[in-house]
């Protein structure tokens, strides 16, 4: 037998548990992860690389548009400055300023290095990296490989990374971690395969597990997207901040219902892609936010020149940045607008009356869109428009970080990518992520390994490996009591509430109503049943990740409580303008000393006089 | 409407299939009525996915005997009116249910020797690559890994020559290695020695399956033969050889 059924927890546990030592241990093996771990093993320290899939499956291989670097290949008059402004407004200037900063510098590095290990983006005329234009970006800025960017980074790390020496850990998840004092020592968590615990003993521990999507119905994100770097940092005594940030990326797939929310990349609207309500009236142009005005297309022309390089035209309205667009689909299908299945039309077909053979040029750009829809939806996009609607994609908020360092508030304790917070602000740019998760995926690499040399490995207290284990393996002791709590109805509920409560539109009294109901699914989850045995067992792992999800879910509800206006990502039916005073401070979150939620507003430091005047500059 | 599908359950020691009839409706995919039955019927039943949409190349099993994506394979292309068969990757050591140990594959990569990039072109550190030329080894880099073509390649299969033979993934991996405009190293010896490419008689049939359309026989495979060929056993070269020995 893989593994002789449930253990009795009589058992000593301690002796079940197989034990790992590394330097540095990384948890999770998307971009941020491969590029921290990557790094801290040209230090010179032993690594551990930690995840929840096999090698090369997690989330980044969903990125399609592209990096943003300003490498100015297509448009000489790019430079770290505009990415910068555009980063920082794009955020509503939240942004942790130095992280937006050293992202819009390093950014271009961290992309030709891809290259030097063998990455091959789509190329200019004269063989440099080709840029294509996105969303909030003012230049073609993101070096990409038609839409599947994401594809050929996390490939070129992982291919890379495994020439590195360092000890993959596949398919396993870590539950909690372990702390010397306040100091992180190591973390515990259990295998997929055999249902077997482990304990990983490092000197430092850096965080890349990605975001939380999995805590609403309609998403882009994978399973594995159950926040557990979030929850995994906090119950740590970490700080988290800016969960309120939860982006909707404006175009999802919205019919079949069985593909509800997978990605449709900004790409197609980059390509010269228009939205269109069910009267075939390109509604972006009627609402036009004022900062953006000045770096708007006057008209459909305009437009349509600037998707095709024409440095003298402005971006269509398609273009601008995705809490915006997101909104002004939700109103079209609010007001009665939208198209058969609860969504808007995306149109890139409509280019054939623009340019010759367009069936070829949009196989060309847009390879995997068009087999997505083939495949998935019947509908070939090379002919007609697709249905696209909202989706979860990404959380601005994250563990509150030092911008040089990737340090949490927790000694030993480091994050990167999208679990860490600061550079997004109130909203991402697209292709700003997988910069993210290159630049700070770096440094949090190159910090934790200084960590780990600097300080000698901490001691494992035995009494917490006991306790972990015992929270592990207790879904398979609880008894059956009744219906309705099983791990998937449960996350099932979650989901629909927190899309419901605490979506793209919020108001108070419902958050309010979402806290109450996050207490009885916490209840709920407490007490939830698993069947069969450890070895692979999704419902086992299902009811695991709850305890992550409804800490996740309960920091956003909070902290979009607390923030009491409208900004980026953040809509308030109840409070829809902005409010000035909000805009100089993030939202924090934090376990108080009786294990509740606190959640705290903390002033944002003071911006150089420097990086003000290129924001000025810029406008 | 009501289908029924049925699923291979157990482990490496032995197991069998089960029924389950669960309700189906429009644009569903066969992931999809494996996660309904998850959810409803049987918990711990274990597969492995993750993106659901054709990217990361996780879901890999044999439906009705054909290596394909669960994810990327619609319930309205299935003949519903009987019943539908999940079985594991067959290749592949058994883990449990539908997944399968694929490890090997991850050990046969390391093996390959890695990129070596020519020095850069430009002062700055950078390279100048056309567009044309960089077309043929995107085909490859395509590849989601999802070994569906290790799955039903016959020397592995039926021969279980995996201790002399990389695969068909991995041919197309050395393939982009060797095609790619800035790559200096030389694989060919290992290609024919400990990689076995002679073993290929090619059949197609990864290219077959290969969800992403990669043209691996005819486009990665055919072309290393050539290499080792032109090397190994061109009498001209080998003549030339042993005079220069």
């Amino acid at each position: 037998m893989l593994d002789g059924g449930p253990q009795r927890l009589e058992d000593p546990l301690s002796a079940q548990v197989q034990t790992h030592e590394h330097d540095v241990l990384v948890i999770g093996a998307g971009g941020a992860g491969l590029r921290a771990a990557i790094e801290a093993s040209a230090a010179k320290v032993s690594v551990g690389l930690v995840c929840k899939s096999l090698l090369g499956k997690a989330h980044t291989v969903m990125a399609e548009g592209g990096i943003a670097a300003a490498l100015a290949n297509v448009d000489e008059r790019d430079s770290w400055k505009v990415h910068f402004a555009d980063t920082m407004r794009g955020g509503q200037y939240v942004n942790n300023w130095r992280m937006a900063e050293l992202h819009a510098k390093e950014s271009p590095d961290r992309v030709r290095e891809l290259e030097a290990w063998g990455a091959l983006f789509d190329r200019t005329k004269d063989g440099r990296i080709l840029q294509r234009n996105f969303g909030g970006h003012r230049y073609p800025r993101l070096a990409h490989v038609g839409d599947r960017t994401g594809l050929e980074m996390i490939r070129t790390l992982q291919d890379h990374g495994i020439h590195q020496g360092i000890d993959v850990h596949m398919e396993c998840t870590v539950v909690t971690l372990l702390q010397d004092g306040d100091r992180v020592c190591g973390a515990f968590g259990y295998d997929r395969e055999r249902g077997l615990l482990h304990v990983f003993r490092a000197g430092a521990v850096v965080l890349a597990t990605g975001g939380i999507g999995k805590a609403y119905k309609i998403t882009s994100n994978s399973w594995e997207y159950t926040g557990d770097g979030h929850a995994l940092a906090y119950d740590a005594g970490a700080e988290l901040m800016d969960m309120e940030f939860v982006q909707f990326h404006p175009t999802g797939m919205v019919w079949p219902p069985s593909v509800q929310g997978i990605l449709v990349t900004e790409g197609v609207r980059g390509e010269g892609g228009v939205l269109l309500n069910k009267e075939g009236r390109r509604f972006l142009f009627d609402d036009i936010p004022e900062n953006y005005s000045s770096q708007t297309a006057a008209d459909e022309d305009e437009g349509w020149r600037y998707t095709q390089g024409d440095k003298s035209a402005r971006r269509p309205p398609e273009l601008l940045t995705r809490d915006h667009v997101a909104r002004c689909i939700v109103r079209e299908i609010r007001e009665g607008r939208g198209s058969p299945h609860g969504g808007v039309f995306l149109d890139i077909s409509w280019i054939k009356r623009r340019v010759q053979n367009a069936e070829q040029v949009i196989k060309k750009k847009l390879p995997s869109m068009y087999h997505q829809f083939m495949k998935l939806a019947d509908i070939d996009i090379t002919k007609e428009a697709m249905e696209v609607g909202p989706t979860t994609h990404y959380i601005m908020g994250g563990v509150r970080v030092d911008a040089e360092t990737q340090a949490s508030t927790v000694p030993g304790l480091f994050a990167a990518g999208e679990c860490a917070a600061g550079l997004h602000g109130a909203n991402r740019l697209g292709g700003n992520s997988l910069s993210d998760l290159l630049v700070f995926g770096e440094r949090a690499g190159a910090h934790a390994a200084r960590f780990a040399k600097d300080h000698r490995t901490a001691r494992i207290d035995q009494a917490q490996v006991d306790e972990a284990a015992r929270r592990t393996l207790a879904p398979f002791e609880h008894e059956v009591v009744g219906d309705g709590v099983g791990p998937y109805r449960i996350q099932h509920e979650l989901q629909e509430m927190m899309q419901e409560l605490v979506g793209i539109v919020r108001r108070e009294e419902e958050m309010r109503r979402a806290l109450e109901e996050l207490a009885k699914l916490r209840e709920r989850a407490s007490r939830v049943r698993v069947d069969g045995n450890r070895a692979y067992n999704p419902g086992w792992h299902t009811a695991l990740d709850l305890s992550a999800l409804l800490t996740v879910s309960e920091a956003v509800a909070r902290s979009a409580l607390e923030r009491r206006e409208s900004r980026g990502a953040h809509f308030r039916d109840d409070l829809p303008k902005p409010d000035s005073a909000f805009g100089k401070l993030n939202v924090v979150v934090k376990k108080g000393s009786g294990g509740e939620m606190r959640v705290e507003r903390r002033p944002i430091p003071e911006m150089p006089a420097e990086l003000k005047q290129i924001i000025e500059q810029m406008k | 409407m009501k289908a029924t599908f049925s699923i291979w359950r157990g482990d490496a020691q032995g197991g069998a299939f089960r029924d389950y009839a669960t309700e189906v409706s429009e644009g569903m995919v066969v992931l999809d009525a494996v996660h309904r039955i998850q959810a409803e019927q049987a918990n711990d039943l274990a597969v492995r996915w993750n993106c659901k949409a054709g990217k990361c190349g996780s879901c890999s099993a044999e439906i009705d005997g054909l290596p394909r994506l669960m994810c990327m394979t619609r319930l309205s292309d299935l003949p519903l009116e009987r019943t539908i068969s999940i079985a594991p990757m067959k290749t592949f050591p058994k883990i449990r249910d539908l997944v399968t140990d694929v490890s090997w594959n991850f050990d046969v990569k390391k093996r390959i020797k890695k990129f070596k990039p020519r020095p850069p072109d430009a002062p700055d550190g950078t390279w100048r690559m056309a567009q044309a030329d960089i077309e043929r080894v995107q085909e490859f880099r395509k590849c989601i890994e999802c070994f569906l073509c290790q799955d039903v390649c016959h020397v592995l299969r039926e021969h279980q020559l995996n201790q002399r033979f990389i695969g068909p993934r991995f041919f197309a991996y050395v393939a982009a290695l060797e095609m790619h405009p800035l790559d200096t190293e030389d694989r060919v010896a290992e290609l024919k020695e400990a990689e076995g490419i002679g073993l290929c008689n090619i059949t197609k049939c990864c290219t077959r399956v290969c969800p992403e359309d990669i043209n691996i026989t005819d486009n990665a495979i055919i072309p290393l033969k050539e290499r080792v060929v032109d090397r190994m056993y061109d009498p001209l070269v080998r003549l030339f050889r042993l005079f220069r020995t």
